[in-house]
This record gives structure tokens, sequence and C-alpha cells, in this order.
């Protein structure tokens, strides 16, 4: 197990996180040390652990909705996206196509919103400390949109299960458009500070370089297996609401290092706005509810439904006994998949690209502990 | 009376070079409290946010109530530390930082004192600081300070090397150690240093950014993967004593590169009788200020805030009056210039700080000596070269070697 070590030194153990400035919540990481290289990584999870879909059992479809809200509290609307999509599944629901395209359209705010998160604290990490307040302040245009379309910012509970809470309020395609406009130079501000910057390009590329077969070996999804070169998006390979019928492109690294997984997520959040303006676009006036009974009792069966979630796959497995509570639901977290490459690309690195690599994993640790 | 005791004071050295420092100690001390304070708004106007303003109007009192607040925290010393060392290592930070301003001279008639080494002197003495830093990490008895401490004992001391030599070029053009010299040769020639040397200014500009452990070289105390680097164990005032050490580092530098190249208390063009009128800049400097505090003011919307801007803005235009007065703008004429420089100096570090990522240690070694020291070299190889034909008994006598 212990590898050969420079000069025999004494292998050092460090303990990163849980408290730790960079490991984005309460993420603990041991890291083995020769010197200030990385030996090996072991991450020790659950310290946010709140049982999540064991609370699911004694619920009803309805009133967990909250609930997987609060799992990756940066993505709350695609989170809830992806359980009602489940359970409208198991219903065999039709969903009118105002609520798709406005689901949609909520879904690519969100995952800008978490982009912008991600590019923050990824640069706050790597030292450059400006990016995060321009990126909460673009992403605050964002959370204004939610907070007037359902009253909440972070946890926004915004769908439900047939269709949507609340129809859309006086202005919304308005200023879903004037955000659009507005925030397309912001992303070209943030290139500017980052993308040629040769500090930020020495520290990134070839930096946890994760190859297309090693991604694909350990379950790796979103935009960390594109930056390795896999051209997989659910919402391209397996079309859910309408967006078998908008055009967008998948954006793919080809070294698969953290400079590509930065490149493609600064490119996915262009192509988010593509997407915005085609819905806005196509957003007619009709129902926002499907045919659902006002008691949810799907038939019993079971279903497992994925969908593009920010940060990669997220999928639903949710098991129905005929009953009013479901009988189980597992969720298939992105975060807690990708988290698991980082032993691979982080080996032979230093510390300081253990913090650069966390942060292109791009984690939530509400997602990862549920 | 007062005229006597003016004599006496005059007449006693060690007195006058004891309230001499005094001034500098008190001044310097203020300066780098209020370098926080400028380094917070700055980083704030740049960021899309407000910074410190709660604390007094427009924040103004931040520094007075973070030194309250880090004076009445306790003073914890971990289990397991050294302690004597570890009572000792910021104390030793704190003193090479601030011992360093003895031998700078502010103005042509205002320095602590010039010793004929001045500058080797300065570079040995902000040398030391590096014990501080050292000791403190290992004295921890913690993994992260001692990875901070490994961390700026190597940074230190390969970009010490490129520094100094950097500035070599600077003594091989000056003839002299003494910092005073420096600047009155700069006079003399009518060009700054920089002009003569700017290969060394930028080697000295970057190295002293490494080794104030400024971003983009800040790794002994990167947060984000060192927590807080070599003081991660300290707790109230001996912290405060590191953060000063850090400030007053940065001012250290900014002296260091406006004496040696950028004409310390020397005004733009001082040879140029023509522009003279530059000699009027601190009138309009103090009036511009009293422009924007008065600005300022009417903006806010608290009335305290309003009453105390426009007393700062009076206080400005009184202070404007007052060098208009030829004698006083004549005696400040050489503090304000040296000011101002530091001062652009120290935006420049802030700056940084705001753009700038951070370099990872291996890469930061690698700039620090494949670029940085051989460069340095080069530049001080072609300056003694030039220097050796400069001199024209030197042409003369490699002409006549040159013809026998």
């Amino acid at each position: 197990m212990p590898e050969a070590t420079f000069l025999d030194a004494n292998e050092l153990v460090i303990n990163m996180g849980p408290q730790h400035p960079a490991t984005h919540g309460v993420l603990r990481v041991k890291l083995r040390l020769d010197g200030e290289r990385v030996l090996g990584t072991e991450c020790i999870i659950g310290y946010l652990h709140r049982g999540v879909e064991k609370i699911a059992e004694n619920r009803t479809y309805a009133q967990f909705t909250p609930y997987v809200d609060r799992m990756d509290y940066c993505a709350a609307v695609t989170n809830g996206m992806g359980y009602v999509e489940a359970v409208e599944k198991l219903l065999g629901v039709e969903i009118p196509p105002r609520a798709q395209y406005t689901r949609m359209i909520l879904a690519e705010l969100q995952r800008i919103a978490s982009h912008l998160i991600w590019l923050g604290t990824h640069a706050l990490d790597i030292g450059a400390m400006t990016p995060v307040f321009y990126t909460f302040r673009e992403r605050e245009e964002v959370l204004k949109i939610f907070e007037e379309y359902c009253g909440a910012r972070l946890t926004t509970h915004a769908f439900r299960i047939g269709g949507l809470q609340y129809d859309l309020y006086d202005g919304f395609e308005r200023n879903v458009v004037k955000f659009c406009d507005y925030f397309l130079p912001k992303i070209d501000e943030y290139e500017q500070l980052l993308t040629k910057n040769r500090i930020w390009i020495r520290r990134t590329r070839n930096i946890g370089i994760l190859s297309a077969e090693d991604a694909i070996a350990l379950g790796v999804t979103g935009p960390v297996l594109r930056g390795s070169g896999v051209k997989w998006d659910i919402r391209k390979a397996q079309p859910y609401e309408a967006y078998d019928k908008v055009e967008f492109d998948v954006p793919v690294g080809e070294h698969g290092d953290t400079y590509d997984r930065y490149l493609v997520r600064m490119a996915e959040m262009r192509q988010s706005v593509r997407i915005i303006r085609q819905c806005v676009e196509r957003l007619g006036p009709g129902p926002i509810f499907g045919k659902v009974g006002k008691v949810i009792k799907p038939p019993a069966g079971e279903v497992y439904h994925s969908i593009e979630a920010p940060k990669g796959e997220l999928g639903y497995y949710v098991v129905s006994d005929g009953t009013v509570n479901p009988y189980r639901v597992r969720v298939r977290p992105p975060s807690l998949l990708n988290l698991q490459a980082l032993d691979k690309m982080a080996r032979g690195h230093l510390i300081a690209d253990v913090v650069a690599i966390i942060g292109t994993i791009d984690i939530v640790l509400g997602e990862v502990d549920r | 009376m007062a005229e006597s005791a003016f004599k006496f004071v005059t007449a006693t050295p060690l007195l006058l070079a004891l309230i001499k420092i005094l001034i500098v100690f008190a001044v310097v001390s203020g300066i780098v409290a209020y370098l926080v304070y400028m380094e917070r708004k700055v980083l704030a106007f740049m960021q899309a946010r407000l910074g410190p303003m709660r604390v007094g109007p427009w924040g103004l009192l931040q520094p007075v109530a973070d030194g309250l607040k880090l004076l009445l925290k306790e003073d914890i010393i971990p289990a397991g530390a050294d302690e004597w060392l570890f009572l000792l290592a910021p104390a030793i930070s704190i003193f090479a930082a601030f011992t360093v301003f003895a031998a700078i001279p502010f103005a042509g008639n205002f320095f602590v004192t010039d010793i004929n080494i001045g500058l080797l002197f300065i570079l040995g003495v902000s040398s030391l600081g590096i014990y501080g830093i050292i000791l403190g990490g290992w004295s921890s008895n913690s993994h992260y300070p001692l990875l901070g401490a490994l961390r700026s004992a190597a940074q230190l001391v390969s970009y010490e090397v490129a520094a100094g030599m950097a500035l070599v070029g600077v003594l091989l053009i000056s003839n002299s150690l003494s910092m005073v010299d420096i600047v009155n040769r700069q006079f003399g020639m009518g060009v700054w240093n920089v002009f003569l040397q700017p290969l060394a200014f930028i080697i000295y500009l970057i190295a002293a950014v490494a080794e104030t452990n400024r971003n983009p070289f800040d790794l002994p105390e990167a947060e984000s993967e060192l927590t807080a680097g070599f003081h991660t164990e300290y707790s109230g005032f001996r912290f405060a004593l590191y953060f000063m050490a850090e400030y007053t580092n940065m001012v250290v530098v900014s002296c260091i590169a406006v004496t040696l190249f950028l004409g310390g208390w020397l005004r733009p063009f001082a040879n140029f009788a023509a522009l003279d009128f530059l000699k009027f800049t601190p009138i309009v400097a103090f009036l511009g200020a009293a422009v924007f505090v008065l600005w300022l003011g009417l903006k806010s919307s608290i009335a305290l805030d309003r009453y105390f801007f426009m007393v700062l803005a009076a206080g400005c235009v009184v202070l404007a009056i007052l060098v208009a007065y030829p004698p006083v703008l004549s005696a400040i004429q050489g503090i304000f210039w040296f000011g101002a420089k530091v001062l652009a100096f120290l935006y420049a570090f802030i700056w940084y700080r705001a753009t700038f990522p951070r370099y990872r240690y291996d890469q930061l070694m690698d700039v620090g000596c494949r670029w940085m020291i051989p460069l340095a070299l080069a530049n001080l190889i072609v300056t003694a070269v030039g220097r050796y034909f400069w001199l024209s008994h030197h042409v003369a006598t490699t002409v006549t070697w040159l013809g026998r």
C-alpha cells in the first residue's frame, strides 16, 4: 500500500476538512503526502447525511417534493424537476407545453446559477478572489427571477407533480430575455479575467487529467465527463421535457484536464442562454397542469428517470407499491459519483492542485451525503 | 522657552534621533493600519461592493476597531508548541519590518539616519523577518503552519537572490550604498534609475511581491490550501503582529523601490526649471481630496456622515491653504512626492490581489529560479560592462590597450 517516498521521508497524513475553506462544505479528505506531493486521497463523507431517501418513505409523493430541493441546494430547481418527472413517468401523465417550456427556462437558469457558483468558488480556491463577486452579482439576477416566480430564492419548490406550482407572473418573459441580454457580455468579462490568464492556465492545464475511459469506468457524468471528451448529455441522449425541440450544442473538452472542464462549463452557460431564448419564444398560453388527481396514487411499479442536472446525471429510482407513499426512493446524485474520481485525478499532484481538483469536480455536499 | 527647547533638541543628537524614531514609528504604524483599510476599500471598489461601512463614517474607524478586538482576544498557545519560540516569532517579524525604516530617506531633509551601507542594512534586516515566519510555523506544532513556513522559507530565499541581484545593477550606477546618495545621484544624472535599469525594476517589482507574500505569490498563507498558513495557530495580538508585519513589509519594499528606482523624494523632472510649476501639485492634491470628500459626503444619506465629511473637506482645504504658504510648500515637497510614489506602489499591490490567481508552489520556484535569477544575472553583467565603458578613462584605457 505505501509507495516508496522521495529520500524515504516520512509520509505526512493531513486532514483536509471537514472544516476547511476549500472543501465546499463538510467534505473531509485524508491526504497522504510526501512533502507537498499527494500520494493518495481518501474521502470521508456523511457529515451532512439527513436520510432524505428514508424520509421519502414516510411522506406522500407530493409531500416529498420540497425535500429534494435540499439535496443540491445550489441547483434546487433541477433537483425538483428530476423528482416530479420521475413521479409523472410513474403516473403516465402528459405535461402541457407551457409547463414544459417554463420548466426548461427555470432549469437552464438554474444551470447558469449553479455554474456561476462553481466558477466563483473554483477561481477563489485557485486564488483569484474577484470573480466570485462578479458571479454572485449575476446569480443574484437569476435568483430574483426565481423569487418573483415562486417566492423562494434557494430552495424553490418551483414545480408540482403534473405541472407547475404557479402560472408565470406578468413580465416573466421580459425579465428572462433581459437577463439573457445582460448575462452574455458578463461571460466575456469572466473569460477576460481567466481564460487567457497565464497563471490560470498554468494552474489548470494538465491538472487532474481524467481520460475518457477512466471517466466512463468511474461513472462520472456531466461537465466532468464532457471535459474528458465524451459527448454525453442526457438532454440530447434521452430527451425529457421538450429538449428534443430546441437547438443547442454539447461542448466537449479534449484533454480532460481542469482547464477543459472550465471551458466546457463556460460554453455550457452560453448554450443555456441559447436554450432559454428558444424556450421563451415558444412559450405560448395554455394550461400549466396535466391530468393528475388530487391524491397522487401511482400504480404499483418502479421507474428510473434521470435528467442532466448542472453537475451531471441526476437520477431518481422510485418504487411504488400502489399506496400514497413511495415504497422506496433512491437518488443517484451526480456529485457523489463525480467525487469518486478525486483520487484518480489528484494522485501525483501537489496540495494546491487538490484544491483546484475539488473545485473542478463541483461538488455540493448536501447532495453527496443526502 | 520654545526656542531654547528647540536648541537643546538639535544640540543633542541622541534626543533628536529618538524624536525622529518616534515620529517615524507612529506615522508608519498609522499608515499600516490605514493601509489595511485602504486595501479593503480598493478591493471592494474593484469587486462591486462597499467594503467596511459600519464603524465610523465610511468605516474609517475600522482599523481602530480591529486593533482593539485583537488586543482583547485570548492569546492562545497550542498544546505541544515550543512556547518561547512561539511567543518570540511574531516579535521577530514585526521588529525586522519596522527597523528597516531607520535607513529609509523619506525626504532629503528627513530620515532617521543615513548610513553608508544603508541598502545592505535594509536588505539584511528585512531578511531577518523570515525567521519570524519559519519559527512561528515550526513552533506551532501543527501541520498546516509547518507547510506554510517551509513554503515561505523556500520562496523568500529564491526571490531574495533575484531581488538582490536586481538591486546590484542600481548600485553599480549609483556608486553608493547610501540611500540618500542613491537619490542624489539620480538627481545629478537627471534621470531616474528606472529608465536606466528597466529590467531590474521589473524583476525587483515581482520579487518584492513574492517577498511580502502577496498575491499572486501568497502561498505561505494560501487560505484555500493551508487554511491560514504559518499563522494558523496564532490568535489575538500575536496574530495582529504578523498581520502588521506583512503590511509593513509592503510599505518597506515600496519605499525601497521608490528610493532606488523612482527617484525617492524627487519630483518628476526635478532638473527642469521649466516644469517648476509641478511644485504646486500638493495644493492641487489637497484641493482635489477636499472635492472628493465633499462629493462622498453629499452622496451619503446619513446626516452624521454628511457633517463628518464636510469637516474633513474643510480640513483638506485648510491643509491646502497651509501648504500654499511658500516655506511650508518647499518643506513638504520631498515627503509629498515620496508618499505619492509609495502610495502608487501600494495601490498596485492591492490591484494585483484583485486580479491574479495564485501560483502553485513549484511554479513559483520555477519562475523564480529559471527566469528571475538568470535575467537578473544577465542584467547585472550588461550593466557592469556598460558601466565599465561609461567611465571615459576606462574607455581611454581600453583604447590604449587595444592599440598596443
